[in-house]
């Protein structure tokens, strides 16, 4: 965990840089205290936006839960743009490859056990009259 | 004060763990004496238990696996004497220890074993291969070793302080659960595994971003050896994969102090779910351990061929597939749980397909050896007797990939059988091949051959002796983690596994006497070129040792195998050896981190184990403070001056070219 500032110049490569290290563009949005800024207003609008629609009756009552779902995954967009700085630049190949392969682990593993749960449970032998525990 | 801890967990009642423990706790406390009385502390706290150098963690991590594959080893001869001694009888082991005995030889083979091992192997040759200083992360990689240490000595203080777990290497719920198993023995395998888990989850970090950001010069990802594209797939499985094993023992753990209720019978848990979570992490830990084993076997056969690997780019692409499918295939561990035909269908396909992967690596060394001239080295015979076995245990992997198949065989001695023969010749033929083609570059000296050789083929021979057995008993319908035996056709069979077993303890008898026997011959067996199988990749290209900064200049890579061709250029353009201009370098000072928080780490999970809440505090704290100081400390590097690298490089470039005018 040494700090690398001293590295040889073999090592750093101007197309790839660590988080925390990049250059920072003040001209892009999501740089510099603005885009932190920025990104911190989206994510409490994000979140205020879902304890509406969850309480105020705004949204048409089944909906809701689609509602959530779809205010979570902007959250967590904006999170990735804006705190984790993840871009389409050269530079951040390896964090969408990373950000890709992780998510699609996750989806596996998920859809997989519940793919898995709820097949079990359609096997299950019919449990009226049995009491649960 | 001591929470659950009173003298009676020290199970006085039971001769053979207390008889087993005083010889281990002597022959600590010898090996201690003698370090003292020799003066070696300083030495070993300076050199070794400090140092975050990749190669040193390397060794240590290897010697960690040594030892522990001896316990569970032990832990194997055991079982396969009881089964033969409780033939309609008691035999030696009460039920009740034989189940811990079990238990501890799969935990300790999988985890303290063949991980470290395989760990210990990446950590020391990756950095080398990719022609690079260190590690990305060298203190961490200090760490990761201790914290993996603190969980197998938590394991092993088991043997004498309580118990350990008597529910098999996966502490399935709900037998693991408080109300079935009360005793500390699932706490043990618990905190044992997250406490290493924790450090296996930062080597991978530790390791992925090293392939990925730090490259010599030259090195794209096509021209990586190829044991650094099984490493990194490797990697990229321990940090998908363990993350959920965290989260299942986590989750176990709940239930077992806080009264959760994830996996238990009643109030709404679901065991089956347990299941499902241990082996969505089990089934990539598979290939976690077997992967970087066909990196090394892929070296082995290039080197000893002496001709480059057969179907490089098709080797890289059949490993990130076996990467990515080992992902969809974790039901085939539970095909009788109950799940429908649809579900075992896709799980059983796709558990076929992954064995196209290996299939295509399997002809790819086939058709590497093909042609070229073979040497017989020692890691050649492991690789050989590698790829001949593990075929046969990869189609008995396809048989019980067939779900009406598994029907019949699963829990089966036919699965253990299965299981067995792909470790066995995959995991552990690859680390022993790769523990005798990298020592001569570890320490400067080679293993005797003879002795060598002699372990190979006895651990093979009573490796074959010990399994097709448990097939045939297997297919005769023998579960396995019998206690007693009391169907008479099996026991021949058994006994025909009880005297493999004999074999294989001359086997490993062989092992440790190669390993003496090269100590006290060092001198004949030294080898001063740095060189010395004709290797192709650029761990060859420094000297044996390698100094602490491996490479004084970084070398630029031409194309594949890196170290061949600059070889093959200096050889043709008889390169006199002109010295190079040197520049100072920076590397990481050594740190007491990791060994202090693993202590901590151990204070913490030995209180859990047994509710001593105040010392798990002091451990936590003691813990986050060794962080902390760490966090702020001053200097971080150490240079090496220009005429110390010029120093110590220019008796390394003389040796090899004295050893190259003497074979010209």
């Amino acid at each position: 965990m040494s700090d690398r500032d001293h590295r040889p110049e073999e090592f750093s490569d101007l197309d790839d840089s660590a988080p925390g290290e990049e250059r920072i563009n003040e001209q892009e949005l999501a740089g510099g205290l603005l885009g932190y800024a920025l990104g911190f207003g989206l994510a409490i609008l994000l979140t205020l936006a879902s304890f509406v629609a969850a309480q105020s009756g705004v949204i048409y009552q089944p909906a809701i839960i689609s509602a959530l779902v779809v205010l979570a995954i902007a959250q967590m967009g904006v999170h990735l743009v804006f705190f984790i700085h993840l871009t389409t630049g050269p530079d951040n190949t390896n964090n969408v490859l990373a950000l890709a392969f992780g998510v699609f682990i996750v989806v596996l593993v998920v859809l997989g056990s519940v793919w898995i749960m709820t097949h079990l449970n359609h096997n299950m032998m019919p449990m009226n009259g049995i009491q649960m525990q | 004060m001591l929470g659950k801890l009173d003298w009676s967990a020290i199970p006085f009642d039971e001769p053979i763990p207390l008889i087993a423990a005083l010889v281990v706790f002597l022959a600590a406390i010898g090996v201690l004496a003698w370090i003292t009385v020799k003066g070696f502390w300083p030495y070993l706290w300076r050199e070794w238990i400090t140092s975050v150098d990749h190669k040193r963690i390397g060794v240590m991590y290897v010697l960690l696996a040594g030892l522990m594959l001896l316990r569970g080893f032990v832990d194997a001869i055991m079982m396969r004497t009881q089964q033969i001694a409780a033939v309609h009888g008691p035999g030696y082991l009460p039920p009740d220890h034989y189940d811990q005995i079990f238990s501890a030889h799969g935990t300790i083979m999988i985890f303290f074993g063949a991980m470290p091992f395989m760990i210990g192997l990446m950590n020391f040759v990756v950095p080398l291969q990719l022609g690079v200083r260190d590690v990305a992360f060298p203190t961490l990689n200090s760490v990761s070793f201790w914290l993996t240490a603190s969980g197998a000595l938590l394991v092993n203080i088991s043997l004498v302080i309580g118990e350990f777990a008597r529910t098999g290497w996966l502490p399935y719920a709900p037998l693991s659960e408080l109300d079935y198993s009360p005793g500390v023995g699932v706490d043990y395998y618990l905190w044992a595994i997250q406490i290493s888990g924790v450090g296996t989850l930062m080597t991978g970090v530790n390791l992925v971003a090293t392939i990925l950001k730090m490259r010599a010069p030259g090195m794209g990802y096509l021209r990586m050896p190829m044991f650094c594209w099984t490493s990194l797939a490797a990697n990229l499985l321990i940090v998908a994969a363990f993350p959920i094993l965290t989260a299942t023992l986590a989750m176990l753990t709940l239930d077992r102090y806080l009264g959760f209720h994830f996996f238990t019978n009643g109030a709404g848990g679901n065991p089956m779910m347990f299941m499902n979570l241990i082996w969505a992490w089990g089934h990539p830990e598979v290939y976690i351990l077997v992967l970087p084993a066909f990196g090394i076997f892929s070296e082995v056969f290039s080197t000893f061929s002496s001709k480059p690997l057969f179907g490089y780019r098709s080797m890289v692409a059949a490993t990130l597939f076996i990467c990515i499918v080992s992902f969809m295939v974790w039901l085939h561990h539970f095909f009788t749980m109950g799940a429908g035909a649809d579900v075992n269908a896709a799980f059983g396909i796709a558990t076929s397909i992954i064995a196209v992967g290996t299939g295509v690596k399997v002809y790819n060394w086939l058709f590497t050896m093909y042609g070229g001239r073979i040497r017989f080295d020692t890691p050649m015979l492991w690789a050989i007797g590698f790829i001949t076995t593990f075929t046969i245990g990869g189609m008995t992997g396809v048989l019980l990939a067939v779900p009406p198949a598994d029907f019949m065989l699963h829990n089966s001695m036919f699965l253990v059988a299965h299981f067995h023969n792909v470790i066995i010749a995959g995991v552990l033929f690859g680390a022993f091949a790769g523990f005798t083609y990298w020592f001569p570059k570890a320490f400067g000296f080679r293993l005797h051959e003879g002795w060598g050789k002699a372990a190979f083929w006895f651990t093979l021979l009573g490796f074959i002796l010990v399994f097709l057995p448990l097939y045939i008993v297997g297919l005769q319908g023998m579960t396995r983690r019998l206690q007693h035996i009391e169907i008479d056709p099996w026991v021949p069979w058994l006994i025909v596994a009880a005297c493999g077993i004999l074999v294989m303890i001359v086997g490993a008898a062989c092992q440790i006497t190669q390993l003496v026997v090269s100590i006290r011959h060092r001198d004949e067996l030294r080898d001063e070129t740095g060189d010395p199988w004709d290797g192709r990749s650029l761990e060859w290209s420094t000297s044996s040792p390698p100094p602490s900064f491996n490479f004084a200049r970084l070398p630029h890579v031409g194309g594949e195998e890196a170290y061949w061709t600059i070889k093959q250029r200096r050889i043709e353009m008889q390169d006199s050896g002109e010295e190079p201009a040197y520049e100072p370098i920076e590397m990481p000072k050594n740190s007491p981190t990791g060994f202090v928080a693993a202590f901590f780490a151990t204070l913490v999970g030995f209180a859990l184990i047994w509710h001593i809440w105040w010392l798990a505090i002091i451990g936590l704290v003691g813990a986050y403070a060794t962080f902390v100081v760490f966090a702020w400390r001053d200097v971080a590097d150490y240079e090496v001056s220009a005429e110390e690298l010029e120093r110590i490089e220019r008796a390394g470039r003389a040796a090899w070219f004295k050893h190259r005018e003497e074979l010209a």
